[in-house]
Formats: C-alpha cells, sequence, structure tokens
C-alpha cells in the first residue's frame, strides 16, 4: 500500500478509478471505466439516467463490490481494503445522498452531531458549538431542533451537506444536489460547494444529470454514456468536444417521434403506418 | 420523550420483570436462594416409576426434604435415590422410606416413617427398609388375575 | 410440472439464502457488539420500546389468557370432582407454555414488525448507506440493541405475564367458583418445580432473541430480495414476511426446546 501511497502523492488525484466493471446479475452495468479525481477540485459525473452514475458512486463509496478493477480511494485500494481500513478512510469522507438520508428518529441537530458522538472524545459543548458552526454554514441555524420530516426538499440536502463536512472530510461527494429543487435554491447549493472547495480545499465529486449546474461549479466533467465514460475534460473542453454522443447530450437532442407530432400520435394510439 | 424519562420507565419496567421472576422462582418453584441446612440420605428401590428430581419428602404430611438425586445401580438393578433432608429433622436407622403418589393419578413423593431406634442416621448414610412405587397397572391386573404369579 | 419444479427450487433457495443472511447478521452484530465503545443507552431506549411499551397489553391479554385458561380447566377437572388440581393445570399451562410463547407472539406483533418497517424504511432511505458512508456499523448501532433489549425483555414480559395470568385464574377458580384459595395455591406450588420455571426462562430467552433477530433481518437485508426495489410496498411485503416467520419460528422453537429440554 506504501506504493500507491507515493503514487497518489505524485499524481495528485485523490481517486484513481481503473477497469472497472459491475455485473447485476447477468446484467453489465459498468463497463472497463477509468477515472482520476484530481485533488482540490471539483469533479462532476454526468449522465442521464440508467447510465450507471449512481452504481459508480456506490462503487466508489464502497457500499458496492465491484466485478473486476481496482478503486484507490486516498491511496487504498478500496475493493480490497479490510473493513476497518474502509473505515478508517469513510472518516475522512462525508457523503451528501438524493433523498438527504437524514436519520427520521433524530432531530437535524442530533443528525450532525452523530459522527462527532460516534468518532471524537469532544466534551458536549464544543459539539454543539460545532454543530451551529455547520449548520451556519448551510444557512440553516434555524432548524437545529427540527425533524427531517418537516424540513423541504432544499432544506434536506442543506442539512444532508452540513451532516456530511462535518468531520472536515478531505472527500466530499455530493449526489443530484439540484434535483428535484427550484433554480434559486440549486442555485445556492452550488455557491456552496464553491465555497467548500475554496475555503476548506476539499476534493468534491458531484453526480448530476443538470447541465447548468454542472458547467457552473466544475473543474473538470465527466459524461457518462451507457456504463462506459465518454469523455473527461475542463468544462471548455467538453463544450467543445466532437464526440457526438457527448454533443447530443449537450444539446439535449430529443428522440426524433417526439418531434414528429403526427407519427408520434398515431404511435400512442396503435396506428400503424 | 425525554431521557429521563424512558431510564425511569426502562427501569420499572425491569423491577416489575425481575420482581415477578422471583415470584415465579421461589414462591412457585420453591427455589430458596438462602440454601436450608440440610444432610443427604440414599435409599435404595426396586421400583420408583414416576418418581422425579425435586420431588417431596414427607413425613406426616409435612414437606421435610426433597429427592435431589436419582442414580441407577447396574449391579443390583436398583435405584438409588438421594434425598436430602432439613438438618433439623432426625432419620432413626430403622425409619422406612416409602414412595406414595398424591391422589390415584397425581405426583409421586417420598413417605418417611420414623423408626423406633435411638441410633440416628448421618450425611451419606443410607436408609434401609424401603418399600418401592406400587403401580397401578400392577395392582389392576393382580386384582383380576388373582396373586399376580407370573406363570398365569 | 418443470414450471412447478423451478418454482420450488427457487423459494427453497431463496429460503436457505434468507436463513444464511440471518444467521450472518446474528455474527456480525455479535462481533460488531463485542468492539469498545460500549453504549447503554440505546440499548435501554430500545427496552423501553419493546418491553416497557409492551406491559399493558401484556398485561390485558396475560389476565386473559389466565381467565380463560382457568375456567376451560375447570369445566374439564369438575366432570372428575378433582377442581383441586385447578392451580397446578394453570400454572404448569402458563408457566411452561402459554407464558413464553403468547407473549413471544405478542412482542412479533407490536415490536417485531415496527423494528422491521423501521429497517426497511431506512433501507430504502439510504440511511443504512449513510451510516456506513459516516464509518458508523449499522449492525452495532441499528441492529445490537435491539437484539439485545429482545433477550431482555422477552423474559422479563414473559414473567410478568405468567404472574397477571396466574391471578387471572385465581380469580376464575377462587372468586369465581369458590375452589379453596389452600388447594389452589398448594396445587400451584407442589406442581410448579423449579425445572418449570427455568423452562420457562430458557425459551423466552430464545423467543426474545429469534423475533428480534429474525425481524430486524427482514428489514436490513430488504435491499437484496424482490421486494427491495419497491420502496413503501416493499416495505409492507417484508414486514408482512417478518411476522409470518417469526411467529412460525416461535412455535417451532417452542415444540424443539420442550423436546429437547423435558
Amino acid at each position: 500500500m506504501s506504493s500507491s501511497t507515493a503514487n497518489h502523492g505524485v499524481t495528485g488525484n485523490a481517486i484513481e478509478v481503473r477497469n472497472l466493471t459491475v455485473d447485476y446479475g447477468t446484467r453489465r452495468i459498468l463497463t472497463d471505466i477509468d477515472l482520476d479525481i484530481p485533488s482540490g477540485k471539483v469533479s462532476v459525473i454526468m449522465g442521464g439516467s440508467g447510465t450507471g452514475k449512481s452504481t459508480l458512486l456506490r462503487c466508489i463509496l464502497g457500499l458496492k463490490q465491484p466485478t473486476a478493477g481496482s478503486i484507490h480511494v486516498l491511496g487504498t485500494d478500496i475493493t480490497k481494503a479490510s473493513t476497518r481500513q474502509l473505515y478508517q478512510l469513510r472518516k475522512q469522507t462525508g457523503v451528501a445522498f438524493q433523498g438527504g438520508a437524514l436519520f427520521s428518529s433524530m432531530t437535524v441537530g442530533e443528525n450532525i452531531q452523530l459522527a462527532l458522538r460516534e468518532h471524537t472524545e469532544l466534551d458536549e459543548n464544543t459539539i454543539q458549538i460545532m454543530t451551529r458552526i455547520k449548520l451556519d454554514m448551510v444557512n440553516m441555524l434555524h432548524a437545529e431542533h427540527m425533524m427531517p420530516s418537516e424540513l423541504s426538499g432544499g432544506m434536506t440536502k442543506r442539512a444532508a451537506l452540513a451532516r456530511a463536512i462535518v468531520m472536515d472530510p478531505k472527500l466530499l461527494f455530493f449526489d443530484e444536489p439540484s434535483a428535484g429543487l427550484d433554480p434559486s435554491t440549486s442555485a445556492e447549493l452550488d455557491e456552496l460547494i464553491l465555497m467548500l472547495r475554496d475555503s476548506l480545499k476539499m476534493t468534491i465529486v458531484v453526480v448530476t444529470h443538470e447541465l447548468e449546474s454542472a458547467f457552473k461549479i466544475a473543474d473538470r466533467i465527466s459524461i457518462m454514456g451507457k456504463g462506459t465514460i465518454l469523455a473527461t475534460d475542463t468544462p471548455e473542453g467538453i463544450r467543445t468536444s466532437s464526440n457526438p454522443e457527448v454533443q447530443g447530450l449537450l444539446h439535449r437532442k430529443p428522440r426524433t417521434s417526439v418531434l414528429d407530432t403526427e407519427a408520434h400520435l398515431k404511435a400512442l394510439m396503435g396506428v400503424r403506418s | 420523550m425525554s431521557k429521563f424519562n424512558i431510564q425511569l420507565v426502562t427501569g420499572i419496567f425491569v423491577a416489575l420483570g425481575i420482581a415477578a421472576f422471583t415470584y415465579a422462582a421461589v414462591n412457585i418453584g420453591g427455589v430458596s436462594f438462602r440454601e436450608q441446612p440440610s444432610y443427604t440420605l440414599k435409599a435404595r428401590f426396586t421400583s420408583i416409576s414416576g418418581l422425579r428430581t425435586g420431588a417431596v419428602v414427607e413425613a406426616a404430611g409435612v414437606r421435610i426434604g426433597t429427592v435431589s438425586n436419582i442414580e441407577f445401580d447396574p449391579e443390583t438393578y436398583e435405584a438409588v435415590v438421594s434425598l436430602r433432608i432439613n438438618q433439623n429433622v432426625p432419620v432413626q436407622e430403622d425409619a422406612i422410606a416409602a414412595i406414595r403418589t398424591q391422589g390415584i393419578i397425581g405426583e409421586k413423593y417420598v413417605k418417611l416413617t420414623p423408626g423406633g431406634f435411638d441410633e440416628l442416621l448421618e450425611d451419606g448414610d443410607e436408609i434401609l427398609e424401603t418399600e418401592s412405587a406400587v403401580s397401578l397397572e400392577e395392582l389392576v391386573s393382580k386384582y383380576i388375575f388373582g396373586g399376580g404369579s407370573s406363570s398365569q | 410440472m418443470i414450471k412447478a419444479l423451478e418454482t420450488l427450487g427457487a423459494t427453497v433457495l431463496e429460503s436457505l439464502e434468507m436463513i444464511g443472511r440471518t444467521f450472518n447478521l446474528l455474527l456480525v452484530t455479535v462481533w460488531e457488539m463485542l468492539q469498545p465503545p460500549y453504549r447503554f443507552y440505546p440499548i435501554v431506549r430500545q427496552m423501553y420500546f419493546i418491553g416497557a411499551r409492551s406491559i399493558s397489553l401484556i398485561v390485558i391479554s396475560g389476565v386473559t389468557i389466565g381467565m380463560v385458561l382457568g375456567l376451560q380447566f375447570y369445566y374439564i377437572l369438575e366432570r372428575f370432582g378433582s377442581t383441586d388440581l385447578l392451580g397446578s393445570g394453570v400454572a404448569l399451562g402458563v408457566i411452561r407454555e402459554l407464558g413464553p410463547v403468547m407473549t413471544a407472539l405478542m412482542v412479533v406483533g407490536r415490536a417485531g414488525s415496527a423494528i422491521t418497517a423501521e429497517l426497511g424504511i431506512m433501507r430504502t432511505t439510504n440511511q443504512i448507506d449513510a451510516l456506513e458512508c459516516m464509518a458508523i456499523s449499522p449492525d452495532k448501532f441499528l441492529v445490537g440493541p435491539k437484539v439485545i433489549a429482545g433477550i431482555l425483555s422477552v423474559p422479563l414480559l414473559t414473567h410478568i405475564f405468567d404472574f397477571v395470568a396466574l391471578f387471572g385464574g385465581y380469580f376464575v377458580g377462587v372468586v369465581m367458583f369458590s375452589v379453596p384459595e389452600g388447594s389452589y395455591m398448594n396445587g400451584m406450588v407442589d406442581a410448579v418445580q423449579w425445572v418449570d420455571v427455568r423452562l420457562g426462562l430458557v425459551k423466552s430467552l430464545i423467543f426474545g432473541l429469534l423475533v428480534t433477530l429474525i425481524c430486524a433481518a427482514q428489514g436490513y437485508y430488504m435491499h437484496l430480495t424482490k421486494a427491495g426495489s419497491q420502496g413503501a410496498e416493499g416495505v409492507s411485503f417484508v414486514t408482512t414476511n417478518a411476522v409470518v416467520l417469526s411467529s412460525i419460528s416461535v412455535l417451532f422453537a417452542d415444540f424443539l426446546i420442550g423436546a429437547l429440554l423435558q
């Protein structure tokens, strides 16, 4: 492992995915994926639904064991790591899940404190103060004593983000930060992500299908399509990419049948042309 | 509900449960935590059918001890029963141990009838006079076939 | 025909998988609970939920069952003129069989189903994944306290049930049908030995483990079954499953313990 740690120092990549292949039963979800996530940058993994981006994220988080390939996170190969090593690594990573995944039996404040209580020996007072600092960062100070069921969609995501960063992780994962949010709330979250990168020097991985927010926050964008990564580049590079599938995604080229209204209606009504 | 209340209510629950268990064990199950001083006597029976450990030892209808162990002696084909007798109950050398049944289908117990000797038995001694269990089936067959001789 | 055999095979395999997973959950949880730090408040919390909150249900069902038992035994024994045995009958029946079994079934219905639903919802909404990602073992944090609380609470509840059921039988026998109090109480004391009380205790300990473990496993491993992708409907499916499975296991274990421990 010492060699891979050295390697991590040289390349400056927080995560290195090599030849990752994942099968669900007989169905192949991910095929031979290579991906580098540079340290201290915001990397966006973008793709439509069903392209396997959630599966890729679950593999990187160690929640799913891949069929083949290796994933080095902060120098440790998590496909071969022991539970103890994995837990050691997870203390340095924060994850904000798509639906928030806040513990429904605890208040927002208790949700945020949980990791501190489990992993540190801090006294009650310090824990309270740190909780409020994180809540203040995501502009949620007023919601400390609310239950997760009382929160709106945007508040849930901000609370999840506060919980993810409570241990000041080196690595932050954010699954679909803007899904189901109105544009202004979504923009607020984008600001927050950039602030975390700049002020706390975190390496941030965002998985999303929202073009606008992806281009706003990303230092690098990886575009996924059907279980593979089509392209990885700077936002500018992606915009000018010559790959037709990438361009298709960028310009939201709809299926032709929807454009041909008459044929589409006929198809819906079961009339054969 | 606050942390304090949950702890209080759970504490009451545990106390109730333990009280109920103690009642079942001590008042009904007959367990005594303060082991009553006692001594053990042995008695041999040709048949103890239905007697089990924990059964009562009575004298004059009063409980004076329990059956603590039952073993089989392969040489004599007899049952060796250990009786734990309360320390304050003396048992004479010629006392009689008999296996009896409470009612017609009830529990088996050991009945001690005092003897007339002055010599008392001590811990580990054996009661020589015994009467084995009388089984209902044997009684019935005796009555029907008369005399109970096996040649019948 | 082949189709039917295939279905049978798949069902058997699936059940075996579930048994394996449940057993695995037990081993992992025991291992994780042995790792420091040790926390007791979560166990108290679960005992409050599984045990303390079930007292009223246990008392009501205990008294009722004791009364029913007293009534039925009285009618039968009256025919033979041996109502003296009423105390023995009620006490043995309650302490050896009905107490542990009925209590376990009540706990399945009240707390077991809730355990499955809670863990199932936590699984579908990624809360269990979130725990993993926070480097908090869900076995230790979620499953362990529930199982330990079950093993502790069910015997306590069982003896509360026993006590009130004996009271119910006493009420019917002595108060309603004027069986002599002395013969009722002495019958009880003479018939019940420590081995009977111990049998009831062993049964209730095992039932406590079985109920909480099976119910927890059904919710916890929900994502590995067909129900995993069905959201709320899946949760209701595994909850029903958990109630059925744990009830059957209790009854089967009751027979097995009775046969082995005499």
